[in-house]
């Protein structure tokens, strides 16, 4: 056991639903109750498509973090090396008010976790970092 | 390709989530709903959701898509069987599900659908 | 650390007999967890010859214990059973590491006896029993602390649940009679249990009643709020009732936004408006 990263391919849609259930069984193993569960889920489903659709397909990370002894949590973090989004603040606030796919879908996953993070240029790729504690 | 299956019992056609559905599968099932409400002039539509484990933003708009279409084609459409879980995270997604009704089971759909089934039009023979 | 150094392993091999008799002899007489009876010297002998054998194996290569590498993953995984065991059989943590502990006495009398015209050796002997009994020691009161812990919290759960209970009232309607102060995590907890019963029981109304709730943040109503958001959207109702004049206040100031909710002074007249939209009514009959 111990501090392992794990890595997932993120390239079609079956992709993502294998995600969703890896990202379901490791919250089960952290302890996570049904609810906090389902909320990482979500926003994993959330983060997967938006790397196969937007992001040409890529990769998930998934690993447990400890910020002390008894506090555990998930870290997952989707990279992908597609277009990249030019303006992020645009794309999370549009997202929310046109539906735009990649806003919703980013400002969902922001939503849901605990900490969210953001790293895109364009012509760099994009990648996503989302931890929920336990 | 697998197919999300769909039932029909007299004017109302039921649908059953039973699978975690990859995108593909929910435009499928759009589709398939879409042509099946046509071809039996169906007045009603049950989508039994309690199998889901969750609910995202697609498969929040896939809903929201069937609902607006099912109205276009003069049929109601009632969601059912939403687990707590599920509601909580969408609450706290901000979705509110627009334009869909939900009921807590089968049953109590197709209470809400009996408006809708019970109605017959004009000049539609018996 | 040179390897010729300590006799360690050989002492254990050697001598597993001598020291486990020694070991548990003392576990039995003197301190330890033996005292009083609680538990059975067949049930002790059986730990002390488990761990002793687990200790052999593991001290091969080396003494250095750590909480994650492989060679001490058997004795981590004994341990954790033994201080869970301990735990919820009531035993402080002091008289957990005294298992460990004890085992100091019957290995260095042991290792004197051996190697007492080998200063060097058994100096060196001595202090790698040091390191290794005491960090196992200790490792067992982290344990001990963990496993007290998740008892703890698995009863602080249950209290909650026993302490606000899902009432039907009727056919189809729910009531949630909240009572006491409600802290963010209670009120998580509460909240879920509710939509939980609504599915199980098939209801379609929930009356929160808060008449016993003295006061309400802003964390508690948007969890009341959120709660009944939840409920709506999986097809049923809230109805919150027993709003004193001070938590309306309150939710005014806050700013929060009751519209979508419908809110009633008493769970009577709460009651009544769910039996009203359940198309039921209450009608006295004749005689009696």
């Amino acid at each position: 056991m111990g501090n392992e990263v794990e890595i997932y391919p993120v390239r079609s849609g079956e992709d993502v639903v294998k995600a969703r259930q890896i990202v379901r069984s490791r919250a089960m193993d952290a302890g996570f109750s049904l609810v906090e569960q389902t909320k990482i889920v979500t926003a994993a489903s959330e983060l997967a498509r938006n790397t196969v659709i937007y992001g040409g397909g890529g990769e998930m990370r998934i690993e447990r973090v400890y910020q002390s002894p008894r506090r555990t949590g998930l870290r997952l973090v989707f990279e992908d090396k597609g277009p990249g989004i030019p303006d992020i603040d645009l794309a999370l606030r549009d997202g929310y008010t046109t539906g735009n796919g990649l806003g919703l879908g980013l400002n969902g996953a922001r939503k849901l976790s605990h900490e969210f993070d953001i790293q895109s240029k364009p012509g760099a790729g994009t990648r996503v970092t989302i931890t929920r504690w336990k | 390709m697998d197919r999300v299956p769909i039932l029909r019992l007299g004017d109302c056609l039921l649908v059953s989530i039973q699978v975690d559905m990859h995108d593909q599968l929910a435009l499928t099932l759009q589709d398939d709903l879409t042509q099946r409400i046509v071809a039996t002039r169906a007045r009603a539509v049950l989508i039994d959701i309690s199998a889901l484990e969750m609910v995202d933003s697609f498969m929040g708009r896939m809903l929201g898509n069937i609902a607006a279409m099912s109205r276009i084609l003069d049929a109601q459409t009632v969601v059912v069987g939403m687990r707590p879980a599920v509601a909580i995270t969408l609450v706290e997604l901000g979705l509110s599900l627009p334009g869909i009704r939900t009921a807590l089971n089968v049953d109590a759909g197709l209470e809400l659908l009996r408006p809708a089934l019970d109605r017959t039009e004009p000049g539609n023979g018996e | 650390m040179n390897r010729l150094a300590s006799r360690l392993p050989a002492i254990f091999e050697q001598h597993q007999k001598e020291i486990l008799a020694e070991w548990l002899s003392s576990q039995l007489s003197g301190g330890g967890t033996a005292r009083a009876g609680r538990i059975q010297e067949s049930q002790l002998r059986e730990e002390s010859q488990r761990f002793l054998a687990l200790l052999t194996q593991a001290i091969q290569h080396g003494v250095e214990f750590d909480t994650r590498s492989g060679q001490w993953a058997d004795i981590r995984e004994f341990l954790s059973e033994l201080s869970r065991i301990r735990a919820t059989q009531g035993f402080s943590p002091s008289q957990v590491a005294t298992f460990v502990f004890s085992l100091k006495q019957p290995v260095f009398q042991r290792a004197t006896d051996s190697l007492q015209s080998q200063s060097t050796l058994l100096s060196a002997t001595l202090w790698e029993a040091t390191i290794v009994l005491d960090a196992l020691g200790l490792y067992t009161t982290e344990l001990y602390q963990q496993a007290r812990e998740s008892v703890i919290a698995r009863q602080q759960e249950e209290l909650i649940e026993l302490s606000t209970p899902v009432v039907q009232l009727w056919d189809g309607i729910l009531a949630l009679p909240l009572i006491g102060t409600l802290d963010s995590e209670r009120t998580q907890v509460v909240m879920e249990n509710l939509l939980e019963r609504l599915v199980a029981t098939g209801s379609s109304i929930a009356v929160i009643d808060i008449t016993g709730v003295p006061t309400v943040d802003t964390l508690v109503a948007q969890h009341l709020l959120k709660t009944v958001a939840a409920a709506q959207l999986m097809g049923a109702d809230c109805i919150i009732s027993g709003i004193r004049p001070q938590i309306a206040q309150t939710i005014v100031h806050l700013g929060i936004d009751l519209s979508t909710v419908a809110t009633k002074a008493s769970l009577s007249d709460a009651f009544a408006l769910a039996l009203k939209r359940r198309g039921l009514t209450v009608a006295r009959t004749n005689g009696g």
